[in-house]
């Protein structure tokens, strides 16, 4: 069979909308994109490691991929339990809980990042009584992981709800028929359906809250070695015109971010084949709108 | 009478076993502890810092809640933030439509990169999408020393902050109608095509009305994203009171002064953004249903 670079239909505007799409794609994207890695290549290989894998730049990660694993986790156990809520309970306001999930998405990080740290300083509304127990949540690690959870909530929530959504009650119905009592459907039938969901919106918000900056900026004390991220520690830099350093570090960060995009993608495609719908085109790492008008296996 | 139909039916005929002692659902107990988890849950990580927002905003009064936009700082910042919105937002609506259009309907060799690259934006931490824009017009970037011997400023400078918005907003048209186009199909505009309309008559009149609510979304939530940008946006801006501060930034400078009150007086203004965001996306999912619905029983109607 002949090789074709595109299906052949009738429909019109392929040539322009590959143009514009290629052309706007390369000015925005890719360009900037390579010139990173380009700087990054002046580097010698020893320069480049000696600044990736500094004490500072190590403690940076430390932070950075500590917070965003602790957060992501909450989110997984929160996550799947605030989507089980949603989708099978009804209660008053529920409505209003729905749409305030997107509220991570909508906000300004600044916005939230000044509103978190009031809530968590010391003399703040839920500072103070953590205070009390002794805790210490603003200006810490701690103070990290609450805005890191806080920008990571949605993933899970919105990956599983439509496979929640789409489940057939049949299948709980055909474990409880066999004799399995509720807790043994949950965790027999239901959650290894909802896994790969969950997985997935898991690593979007580990990404997602990696490279997170606005909203941890001022919670996090920003000392170095202690409580300094590693988007922070890239711009001392460049404040200081090391651009060698900052891109090293940068380019750091982008191997890092890209290496996750593979294992998501995968993820989605896991978790997208197990469910009954013909799930859209989910791209990682953002929200759509909830997939109502893709069930086609209902018409 | 369709298979699906029929199963329906059969579905709401039969009856619920609960009756017959199964373990189909959770006891009430289990049920409201569950509630009661997710709502302190989502209370305090989600509707705490909005209510501390508006809260501390108001904290003294409505009288120093105005004073605070009366600051030229301020005007400057919201003027900034309109202008890059306002030319970061129609240039990805061009450019969305293109891509949703061209990934949507044709099938062709690297579709999946292209997604994937389109995507990238999202994956980059906004401080290196700030990071890749210093290096590439920057005092020792790439083509800098080129500008500068124009007289030609892009970093620390507005035009750097407007390509820095369009950057971290690139996707967002895309991912709203990319599905949309895609769940619609070719039926329609290839019908309307064989009817003797031309390629923009069909984009305008069969495809657009079709995907109107989608691409609302997507142009409300790329607006909200490009006016509350931060972290790319204050790698290039040079933080220049007046002139090169957004409103986030603006927040931040605020903050940092320790003008609390007046730092969540001008962030009640991306908050209530934020909430009408909220407030569309509700509106465009229930239009999006309306519209499936409508479209599905149609559909029902014709299958024999």
């Amino acid at each position: 069979m002949k090789w074709v670079f595109k299906q052949r239909s009738i429909v019109p505007g392929f040539g322009l909308s590959l143009g514009l799409t290629v052309f706007y794609l390369c000015l925005i994207v890719l360009i900037p994109l390579s010139v990173t890695f380009l700087k990054a290549s002046t580097l010698t290989s020893h320069q480049f490691w000696h600044v990736v894998l500094s004490p500072r730049a190590l403690a940076s990660y430390r932070l950075s991929f500590g917070a965003s694993l602790i957060g992501a986790l909450i989110n997984l156990i929160f996550g799947v339990l605030v989507a089980w809520v949603l989708v099978r309970y009804d209660f008053p306001g529920k409505r209003l809980f729905d749409s305030v999930i997107d509220l991570p998405f909508a906000l300004p990080t600044a916005v939230a990042g000044i509103a978190l740290t009031t809530i968590y300083a010391s003399n703040g509304w839920l500072g103070r009584p953590l205070l009390v127990l002794g805790i210490h949540a603003a200006y810490t690690p701690l103070g990290v992981a609450i805005a890191l959870t806080y920008i990571g909530l949605p993933f899970v929530v919105r990956t599983v709800q439509p496979v929640l959504e789409d489940l057939d009650k049949e299948l709980e119905e055909a474990a409880a028929s066999l004799g399995a009592r509720r807790w043994q459907t949950f965790t027999g039938v239901l959650l290894p359906t909802i896994f790969p969901a969950a997985l997935t919106g898991f690593a979007m918000a580990f990404a997602r809250a990696v490279g997170e900056y606005g909203s941890v900026i001022f919670i996090a004390g920003n000392m170095p070695m202690r409580t300094e991220i590693t988007p922070l520690l890239i711009i001392t830099k460049l404040q200081e015109y090391d651009y060698a350093g900052a891109t090293a570090i940068a380019v750091a960060m982008l191997v890092v971010s890209f290496a996750l995009l593979l294992p998501i993608n995968i993820l989605q495609r896991w978790s997208s084949g197990r469910r009954t719908s013909e799930s859209p085109i989910d791209t990682p790492l953002g929200v759509s709108l909830k997939p109502v008008y893709v069930q086609k296996d209902n018409l | 009478m369709s298979a699906s139909a029929q199963l329906q039916i059969q579905r709401a005929l039969a009856p619920r076993s609960s009756a017959a002692g199964l373990a189909i659902s959770e006891p009430a107990v289990v049920r409201w502890l569950l509630v009661g988890i997710a709502i302190a849950f989502l209370g305090i990580f989600l509707f705490l810092p909005l209510v501390v927002v508006f809260a501390t905003a108001f904290q003294q009064g409505i009288d120093f809640y105005l004073r605070a936009f009366q600051d030229p700082d301020t005007l400057a910042a919201i003027r900034l933030t309109l202008l890059a919105a306002a030319i970061a937002v129609p240039l990805n609506v061009a450019f969305g439509i293109a891509a949703a259009w061209l990934i949507g309907k044709f099938d062709f060799v690297g579709k999946s990169l292209l997604i994937t690259l389109i995507d990238l934006p999202f994956s980059v931490s906004p401080v290196v999408a700030g990071l890749t824009f210093v290096l590439l017009f920057g005092l020792q970037g790439l083509i800098g020393p080129w500008l500068i011997a124009h007289d030609v400023r892009v970093v620390f400078a507005v035009p750097g902050i407007v390509l820095a918005t369009i950057f971290v907003t690139f996707p967002f048209v895309v991912r709203e109608l990319l599905p949309m186009i895609q769940s619609q199909g070719n039926d329609e505009e290839e019908a309307a095509l064989t009817l003797g309309a031309s390629g923009w008559q069909t984009f305008i009149r069969v495809t657009l009305p079709n995907v109107k609510w989608a691409l609302i979304y997507g142009v409300i939530l790329c607006n909200a994203r490009a006016m509350g940008e931060f972290g790319a946006v204050s790698v290039v801006s040079g933080h220049i009171r007046g002139l090169t501060n957004t409103v986030p930034l603006h927040i931040e400078i605020l903050y940092n002064d320790y003008q609390f009150v007046s730092a969540f007086a001008v962030a009640s203004l991306l908050a209530l953004l934020a909430l009408m965001t909220l407030l569309v996306k509700s509106l465009v999912e229930w239009k999006a249903a309306q519209q499936f619905a409508a479209q599905s029983a149609s559909e029902a109607e014709q299958t024999p």
